[in-house]
């Protein structure tokens, strides 16, 4: 049995199909994924992200301290409460995992990382942490909901306690605010708009049923992978690891190489990029029947690659993907579906943002 | 709890099958396996002239989640596969039993039949995580 979130029990009396994700028992649906999926598209749908792990840092240190551990520069973080994406890199430029780092004060910045890669991540940052004098503390006292969808912040601002509801209602975008023990950040995972609210574990159950009482559906981890991968966003563990650098990730925007900064893996990308980045991420599309899956082979004039995350996007009723493909590789390639090769084409994503259609079909 | 109507014949691989009046059998996936399945996207039937041995993979059922195939547990011809699904997979869904039937065959009356098991068996094989 795995570790189970605050809301363990409301999911399985709904009925939620459970499963293991890095180590938590995690709700996978409640029944039709594609409704799900559409529910956030169209209007407003929730995800228990209790197993991702929220990590505050404090300290004098604490900018130096990101800015020498994340690929991407927390120096760009200037307005208290602006968050940013990065990875966190090996010496090697592998990717540890991927984050969202948000800037608080100059004594305190917040991270929300992965549920698989949590401990590794911990071990890691303390690693450096310590030199440095800044405390690592992992939240695990605070549970996590995301609201997203075009009718997502208007229906979960009503809910908050009324302290945080004018300031919520004026965040940004990647923006998160502080308020008491409840944070409410403008990020998702999605392509939609929306919120995610970190919030003491014993309130997250009354939150829960009063987003549920306003129409937002409960979603599970199924929708959260296809609207995920509809908005062109990595899965970490799929789309990339520490095997693989950002550059080969489709990540390259999220890397800031120049100036004097040094940051752990900056000597490795420097030279990658010096040397040519041998193999990209990209999207796929497939243009006929079929579902893209995660390691399915392809087929390109330039060389052979993999599939790292596919599956059949609800919205543009077909099968789209991310692959990995010699960096050469254009126009239309093949994929080997069960032993069938089928045509699919190179796209950029995102496919899908803000419940429209990005790419030709 | 899944359906399992008590007229019908199953295998442990989640085919059901239904003896039609002029001898042919109809197969289709059972609502345990739909339900396991989630949302089914595309489904690739057989086509009618098809000679199929028993345990032949006779069909394709692709959900948002995997693709699995359908073994034809008699021996025969296909007769039809069910048109309604490449443009309507999710008849499966809706109506494993009914409307979301995959394949009917006239069996062949040799090369044997898979043992298949009655509602009350299938039902334990389910319960005993088959």
């Amino acid at each position: 049995m795995g570790r189970r979130t605050p809301l363990h029990d409301l999911h399985v009396d709904a009925g939620a199909r459970m499963v293991d994700f890095g180590g938590w028992d995690m709700p996978v649906g409640y029944g039709s994924q594609i409704e799900e999926h559409h529910a956030v598209r169209r209007d407003a749908g929730m995800f228990d992200v209790s197993h991702m792990c929220t990590v505050d840092l404090r300290g004098a240190g604490v900018r130096p301290l990101l800015q020498r551990l994340l690929a991407n520069d927390v120096g760009r973080l200037t307005v208290p409460g602006k968050a940013l994406y990065s990875c966190m890199l090996r010496p090697d430029g592998g990717v540890i995992d991927d984050l969202i780092a948000c800037y608080l004060d100059e004594k305190w910045f917040r991270l929300v990382v992965n549920a698989g890669t949590a401990d590794k991540d911990l071990a890691w940052i303390k690693e450096y942490a310590k030199q440095i004098g800044v405390a690592v503390v992992p939240r695990r006292d605070l549970a996590m909901i995301a609201v997203q969808g075009p009718n997502a912040r208007p229906k979960a601002t009503a809910l908050l306690p009324e302290p945080a509801r004018a300031g919520a209602a004026k965040l940004g975008v990647f923006f998160g605010a502080a308020f008491d023990e409840w944070f409410v950040s403008r990020t998702g995972y999605t392509g939609e708009d929306g919120f995610e609210v970190a919030l003491p574990s014993e309130s997250a159950a009354q939150f829960w049923q009063a987003l549920a009482g306003a129409g937002v559906r409960p979603c599970g981890l199924g929708a959260r992978d296809t609207l995920r991968l509809e908005a062109g966003m990595n899965l970490y563990g799929n789309d990339m690891d520490e095997t693989v650098t950002p550059l080969e990730s489709g990540l390259a925007w999220t890397v800031v190489l120049d100036g004097n900064r040094d940051f752990v893996g900056k000597e490795a990308l420097t030279k990658q990029r010096a040397a040519g980045v041998a193999r990209k991420l990209t999207g796929l599309l497939l243009l006929e029947r079929g579902v893209l899956r995660q390691h399915q082979q392809a087929y390109s004039p330039a060389g052979e690659g993999e599939v790292t995350s596919g599956t059949f996007s609800p919205t543009l009723e077909r099968s789209i993907g991310l692959g990995r493909l010699p960096a050469a590789a254009e126009g239309t390639l093949e994929v080997d579906i069960r032993g069938k090769r089928v045509p699919a084409r190179l796209v950029r994503p995102p496919f899908v943002r803000n419940g429209k259609a990005k790419i030709d079909l | 709890m899944s359906q399992i109507p008590a007229d019908l014949r199953y295998t442990k691989s989640h085919e059901w099958l239904r003896t039609l009046p002029d001898g042919s059998v109809e197969i289709g996936i059972t609502d345990h396996a739909q339900q396991s399945l989630g949302d089914l996207v595309f489904v690739e039937v057989p086509e009618a002239g098809r000679r199929l041995a028993t345990g032949d993979a006779c069909a394709v059922v692709e959900s948002v989640k995997a693709a699995s195939d359908v073994y034809s547990p008699v021996a025969g011809e296909v007769t039809a596969g069910n048109p309604q699904l490449t443009s309507q997979p999710d008849l499966i869904n809706r109506d494993p039993y009914g409307e979301g039937w995959i394949l009917r065959l006239k069996p062949s009356g040799s090369g044997g039949a898979a043992e298949t098991l009655d509602a009350a068996a299938y039902e334990a094989a389910i319960a005993a995580g088959g």
